[in-house]
């Protein structure tokens, strides 16, 4: 596969470079660590902080998402994998506006382990730190076992509310009880049509044969439910609102608020044309969907929905 | 009684480091079986990161080990960074100030790494992680010196079932991180983290030995 790229071991730090530059107006790199992004607006004093971190990879994810009222400081790991935590760490000294930082981050074995050290580190600096692990991700964990699921698109749901929240002046339980609610009430499901490639690894570690999609798949290629013939967009539209949406167990009347995402991998029409079919999905079960939102590759776009 | 000096242990290190880059294709090509097929790629870098910051310098083994769990935790992230971190941090604070290290301070430093490595993950023996290679070497080594072996078998006990374990993730079913994703498809092959442990461990072991007075 032929990429924009420098060196291969290089490409988080060239792109944080890029997405900083091309963001000064509301990003800033940390002066002491260049794996941490931080918001011009941070730290907001008094307020509570707002904290997230990954691996990179799928941007907007998790860089993206640093702003005024979503995320005050984010810690960049390398691709696909948890950033150190010491990051994490950092992220959260800048975002301390002395009234306490919420971590909100997704469920994987590296993120688990470098928070909880992150947090041992900030509370010895007086900091306290609050968790929310997302676990929207539907196929990845029987209903039964929710705690094992991974956090996927659902995050972003969970910063904006939370963000937003923390912008309110709540307090640290306040936020950290809202975005536990805001990934709670989200449902998501990945459909992938190619395999990954880590740059420095240089292949794919698994295959999607053409002709065939993997349903349920992970954001870093992890195996989905089932392997089955590619169809068209409305039923694969079709089979993605159905599994999430049995999930969720919602009473009719509801408001859905629906997120599609291409990773930064799927064209932009791709996604729309999803949508057509998932809004219908929605309206067919009595649900009434909100403003839909598509994130696209560009880490800032208008949040016209009633959230 | 045998043991080896701390000074100068830097050596044991940077020929611990030397195996893992050597390897470095090695471990991704395990890893990509079911995962994502970068351990060796970060194994290398972490590991030949401190390697560099240890060359020609005259360095004692708790020092060079704490620039290792240094380098790993603050560098490397994932899942590796702070689980390897972690175990050379520990066992660098078990023998450091010390001049000597024989069997029962290594003892003690092994159990301080091992503990380390289970006071942030949540992994049991069994579930084909670096677990399965390191709690088997640590029960040898206790169970050759409490049996009267000498240090040096007991380093040959430690490593012999430091192999044993990695061999064993081959047949097991992976229960955390990547590859856990897999379930039955992660039967098979070895771990990538249990075989880059048991090469640890195994330089660890030839270090000590080969010094042993």
């Amino acid at each position: 596969m032929q990429r924009f790229i420098n060196d291969p071991d290089n490409v988080v730090d060239d792109t944080v470079r890029g997405f900083v530059k091309a963001h000064r107006d509301l990003v800033r790199l940390s002066e002491t660590n260049r794996r941490v992004v931080v918001s011009t607006h941070a730290p907001r004093e008094g307020r509570v902080g707002v904290v997230t971190g990954g691996g990179s990879g799928h941007e907007p994810a998790f860089i993206g998402y640093t702003g005024k009222g979503l995320v005050d400081a984010v810690a960049v790991g390398e691709l696909f994998s948890s950033p150190t935590a010491k990051s994490f760490h950092d992220a959260i000294k800048h975002a301390n506006g002395g009234a306490g930082v919420v971590c909100l981050y997704g469920n994987y074995a590296g993120d688990n382990m470098n928070v909880k050290m992150a947090q041992k580190l900030a509370s010895k600096d007086g900091i306290e730190v609050a968790v929310v692990v997302a676990n929207d991700d539907v196929c990845s964990a029987p209903s039964a076992e929710r705690e094992k699921r991974r956090g996927v698109a659902g995050e972003i749901f969970m910063w904006k509310i939370g963000g937003a929240k923390a912008a309110e002046g709540a307090s640290l339980e306040e936020v950290r009880a809202t975005a536990q609610r805001a990934i709670d009430n989200c449902r998501s499901i990945g459909v992938g049509l190619g395999p990954c490639t880590l740059p420095a690894v240089g292949h794919p570690n698994f295959q999607i044969e053409p002709g065939t999609m993997e349903v349920g798949i992970g954001h870093h290629g992890e195996p989905g439910i089932r392997v089955e013939p590619l169809k068209t967009a409305a039923e694969v539209a079709r089979d993605m609102a159905t599994i999430v949406l049995d999930d969720h167990d919602l009473a009719a009347g509801t408001d859905v608020a629906v997120l599609v995402s291409g990773l930064g991998a799927t064209p932009l029409n791709e996604l729309y044309i999803l949508n057509d079919t998932i809004e219908d999905e929605i309206a067919a079960r009595a649900f009434r969907s909100t403003a839909p939102m598509s994130a696209t590759t560009s880490p800032r776009w208008r949040w016209s929905a009633r959230l | 009684m045998q043991s080896f000096p701390n000074a100068g242990g830097g050596a044991i290190i940077e020929a611990m480091a030397a195996r893992i880059v050597e390897n470095k294709a090695y471990l991704s090509e395990i890893d990509g079986k079911i995962g994502d097929g970068d351990h060796g790629v970060n194994m290398a870098k972490g590991f030949g990161m401190a390697a560099e910051r240890i060359h020609g310098r005259e360095v004692s083994l708790s020092e060079a080990m704490a620039l290792l769990g240094d380098v790993l935790m603050g560098e490397i992230g994932g899942s590796m960074g702070p689980l390897y971190g972690m175990t050379f941090t520990e066992f660098s604070e078990a023998i450091e100030g010390r001049e000597r290290i024989d069997a029962a301070l290594f003892s003690v430093m092994l159990h301080k790494g091992l503990e380390g490595v289970q006071s942030i993950g949540s992994a049991q023996v069994g579930d084909k992680t670096l677990l399965d290679t390191f709690v088997p070497a640590v029960e040898a080594f206790d169970a050759a010196t409490n049996g009267g072996q000498s240090f040096a078998e007991a380093l040959d006990a430690l490593v012999k079932a430091a192999d044993a374990g990695r061999d064993s993730t081959i047949d097991l079913v992976a229960k955390i991180g990547r590859a856990s994703r897999l379930g039955e498809r992660s039967r098979g092959v070895l771990d990538a983290g249990a075989t880059s442990c048991a090469m640890i461990l195994g330089s660890l072991a030839d270090g000590a030995k080969s010094r042993l007075a």
